[in-house]
């Protein structure tokens, strides 16, 4: 897709100034000149007398229609004869308002517009790119100037206005397949000043006093891994980054693989030399096909200018990057799993000690960071450990990801100071719930984690205190949950997802999760016995206890949790056969109202199983025994007539 | 044990396809495995090269999961033959193939559908309704999720997540990516693809789904 654009950003064929080419170039010289190439670029393109068009071309971009809107701008220009550069860009986070659009007339501020339609880009084209008029009627916000036209700043947004971007600095601003605009916008600057002014000791000792920790979901601190892997003997070592981001309901990694490679591949780099690593690998997720081609070509420019690869920037240092596929195994994102997996074997946890960092990857010394820990590794060297440290609570410092998403009116990927409070998040950020409902609950941490009730919607949000209400950070999906979800229903749902995943290698996991699962569906059918939920907590216990790694260690958090905030909602289902949110089929029944229905045969015709009789302009009734409860006359009735009791 | 038993091919992959012709008509065996991969019966590996796939990875520790990415890439799914050729060049046995492969959620052993739809069952999917979606899906391609329609018209599969949660719920059909879903949309995206179903087929399609 990437070579339709003809972006100014778009990087020339191969030349000859990498280090790979057997000149003898000194780092300054070439860094340099690569500095001082992606400055003028980056000049030319924001002074550019031609009108730029970017779209958000990340995968929630591509699903949301970007690809309708880019298709409609190129028609529009076409029938006006018109130029303009289109270029793609990565997500940017506010996906409620995908497909976006921005537009930056010559001379003019860029001016972002959400919720394109293929009308409004035709409208947006004539009068902004065509005419330098932007259109406020339209447009969401300005980025990086001031407000226009009654149009705000994108940091005054209310969405905005709590972020800090760290992480996800460059995402849905600069082309991620750019190296240009990447250097631009300080871009391998930091491994620059490592490669020419720090010992290894001294990138570990600004990584540990910045308090930065992993941000996988163990929240181990980085700096201290490092470390271990750098005192550790053996050698070749390896540098892994883990893009095996499982959790369902999570795309933090995701957005920042396709909207900013240039920054993993920095980091990873970076965390090499101070390990003392030759080799790495990053290990993507298949369901991620665009990070993957981002990557690649990420790669292929950076070894290309000598930023990878041998010699790096005419230093002694040499580090070569591959990409590795996952095939779709959650437990992978354990990291004994994930090296098994890319040893090419079964992708099964094993015991630790020894940890990676003694004895990892073919037996040698390995380091494993998560996407996001790494996108942060750059700004830290360049910004200072105290910079970073400024941000957060006592013990978790700087800011941390979160993937929104649920029953939340502007579900996105945020990037908050960590100690923000879930209140700050769910209804600033996020707008509110969805329909006015009222807020029941947060799901933090995925399978691994746990929920979040109302009550502690004013509680600071760090590693501490997160588990301390019986959940997690976890890797950053924040699921929100309104009266309408059921929480047993949930609870089943990732127990049914994590005995699924189960590698069966601990029976404790394989048979516990199963017989966990097994309860819940009896208690979400109504066939649940007063003694289940004891059983259910024991049970969990005993996973807890007796598994390996952390699959089996925390599949049991969702269900102990769920039972600890709402143990009267499994009582409804067990002792009075109910299911308070409407949620579980079994515990049920759709009715028409008699006196609400007009006859209009909506609900008739589209009966699935032809369970809905009567006549036209004549009340309507549902057959209780060809029901089969999937809510469809409920959801498009007009007259609210359908009635879920 | 009697010797003659002990040569019988034990972690046997026996993949048979109906021939897209029409159901029924001729039964082909496109693979077999033998336990120590000197008896091949069925089509010979000739037939669907991957020799140029093996020289790539020649020698590189760790190759046996991208050889199967890339092989399945190329075929759609993985044959038998396949899998012993992969595991002659590793030094593998055929069983210890068969053991990864079958670890991996992304690895078939039959072949896909012309259409392959994936549906995503994740939390934030789940939360919006994805359950409908799927059954919606079921009904609408005539197809249970994890198998390929009789007519290899279409293959369903349930995805745990696609990373597109604020869109939720989502499809994706072929690698066209579809965001906020509605059981009428699902509809809409395959109005003219869909068949008609009986009723009896349709109400078994709806019925079975979900779980």
């Amino acid at each position: 897709m990437e070579q339709h654009y003809n972006s100014a950003g778009t990087d020339p064929s191969p030349r000859g100034t990498s280090s790979r080419g057997g000149a003898a170039v000194t780092a300054r010289a070439s860094f340099a000149e690569l500095q001082a190439e992606a400055r003028v670029r980056w000049d030319q393109l924001n002074n550019s007398t031609t009108p730029r068009i970017i779209l958000g071309m990340g995968t929630c971009g591509i699903a949301a229609g970007a690809g309708r809107i880019e298709e409609a701008v190129r028609e529009t220009l076409e029938q006006h004869r018109a130029k303009a550069d289109i270029e793609a860009v990565g997500c940017i986070g506010l996906c409620y308002a995908e497909p976006i659009m921005d537009v930056v007339a010559p001379g003019g501020p860029r001016i972002s517009y959400g919720s394109v339609t293929t009308r409004a880009a035709e409208w947006i084209v004539v009068s902004h790119v065509l005419g330098g008029k932007p259109v406020p009627e339209l447009a969401m916000a300005v980025i990086g100037g001031d407000p226009l036209d009654g149009i705000p700043r994108l940091e005054d947004l209310p969405v905005m206005r709590g972020q800090r971007r760290v992480a996800l600095r460059h995402c849905g601003l600069i082309d991620p397949t750019s190296i240009h605009q990447y250097v631009a916008n300080d871009g391998y600057a930091a491994l620059h000043r490592v490669l020419t002014e720090m010992t290894p000791e001294q990138v570990i000792d600004i990584i540990k006093r910045s308090g930065l920790r992993g941000r996988g979901g163990a929240g181990f601190p980085t700096g201290v891994k490092w470390e271990f892997c750098r005192n550790a003997e053996g050698w070749p070592k390896y540098m892994i980054c883990n893009g095996d981001e499982g959790d369902p309901g999570a795309f933090m990694d995701r957005s920042v693989l396709e909207g900013d490679p240039h920054t993993v591949l920095e980091g990873m780099a970076i965390a090499a030399y101070a390990i003392g690593a030759s080799e790495g690998f990053l290990y993507v997720r298949a369901e991620y096909p665009l990070a993957i081609r981002r990557l690649r070509q990420a790669i292929a420019q950076a070894e290309e200018w000598g930023l990878l690869g041998d010699r790096i920037m005419g230093s002694d240092f040499s580090f070569h990057v591959k990409i590795k596929e996952g095939a779709g195994a959650f437990v992978c994102g354990e990291e004994t799993a994930l090296i098994a997996s890319i040893e090419g074997k079964r992708g099964m946890p094993r015991q630790r000690p020894p940890f990676p960092a003694q004895s990892g990857l073919w037996g040698k010394p390995t380091t494993i960071n998560n996407v996001e820990t790494l996108a942060n590794v750059p700004p830290i060297l360049l910004n200072g450990p105290e910079w970073y440290a400024s941000v957060g609570t006592e013990r978790s410092k700087g800011t941390k990801t979160f993937a929104l998403a649920g029953k939340v009116k502007q579900p996105g990927l945020i990037e908050v100071p960590l100690g923000i409070t879930l209140r700050e998040v769910v209804f600033d950020i996020g707008g509110g719930i969805a329909e006015d409902r009222r807020f029941k609950a947060a799901q933090t941490g995925g399978p691994s984690g746990g929920c979040i009730p109302a009550s502690a919607l004013d509680l600071p949000m760090d590693y501490e205190n997160l588990s301390r209400v019986g959940s997690i950070m976890g890797s950053g999906g924040l699921v929100v949950m309104d009266e309408t979800s059921c929480m047993v229903d949930v609870a089943r749902f990732f127990l049914a997802f994590t005995q699924s995943e189960s590698c069966g290698k601990c029976t404790p996991c394989r048979l516990g999760t199963k017989q966990m699962l097994d309860t819940l569906i009896r208690i979400t059918e109504g066939k649940g016995e007063p003694a289940d939920l004891d059983r259910l907590m024991e049970l969990g216990e005993a996973i807890k206890a007796g598994s390996l790694c952390a699959l089996g260690g925390t599949a049991p958090n969702p269900v102990i949790s769920t039972l600890r905030y709402f143990r009267d909602e499994y009582e409804a289902h067990v002792f009075e056969k109910r299911c308070p949110a409407g949620v579980c089929t079994a515990l049920i029944h759709f009715e028409i109202d008699p006196d609400r229905c007009t006859g209009c045969m909506v609900c008739a015709r589209n009966c699935a199983v032809g369970a809905i009789s009567g006549a036209k302009r004549k009340p309507h009734a549902i057959d209780q025994s060809k029901c089969i409860k999937c809510g469809s006359c409920y959801e498009l009735c007009k007259f609210s007539a359908v009635v879920k009791s | 044990m009697s010797r003659r038993l002990l040569h019988q091919p034990m972690g046997v992959v026996s993949v048979t396809r109906e021939s897209r012709g029409g159901v029924g008509q001729q039964r082909e065996q496109v693979g077999a495995l033998g336990f120590h991969g000197k008896k091949v019966i069925g089509v010979p590996a000739a037939a669907d090269p991957i020799d140029d796939l093996l020289a790539r990875y020649g020698g590189e520790p760790g190759a046996l999961i991208p050889l199967l990415q890339k092989v399945q890439e190329r075929y759609g799914y993985l044959k038998g033959c396949h899998i012993q050729q992969i595991a002659r060049f590793l030094k593998l046995s055929p069983s210890e193939v068969y053991g990864v492969l079958t670890f991996y959620a992304q690895f078939r052993l039959t072949p896909p559908g012309r259409t392959h739809v994936r549906v995503c069952q994740g939390t934030a999917c789940h939360v919006r309704g994805g359950k409908r979606i799927l059954q919606e899906l079921e009904s609408v391609l005539n197809v249970r999720a994890g198998s390929t329609s009789e007519d290899f018209e279409y293959s369903l599969e349930k995805i745990a997540c696609f990373g597109a949660c604020s869109l939720a719920p989502v499809v994706v059909v072929g690698s066209e990516v579809h965001g906020r879903m509605t059981p009428q949309k699902v509809r809409k995206l395959f109005e003219g693809n869909g068949r008609r179903l009986t009723e009896e087929k349709r109400l078994e399609a709806v019925q079975g789904g979900g779980e």
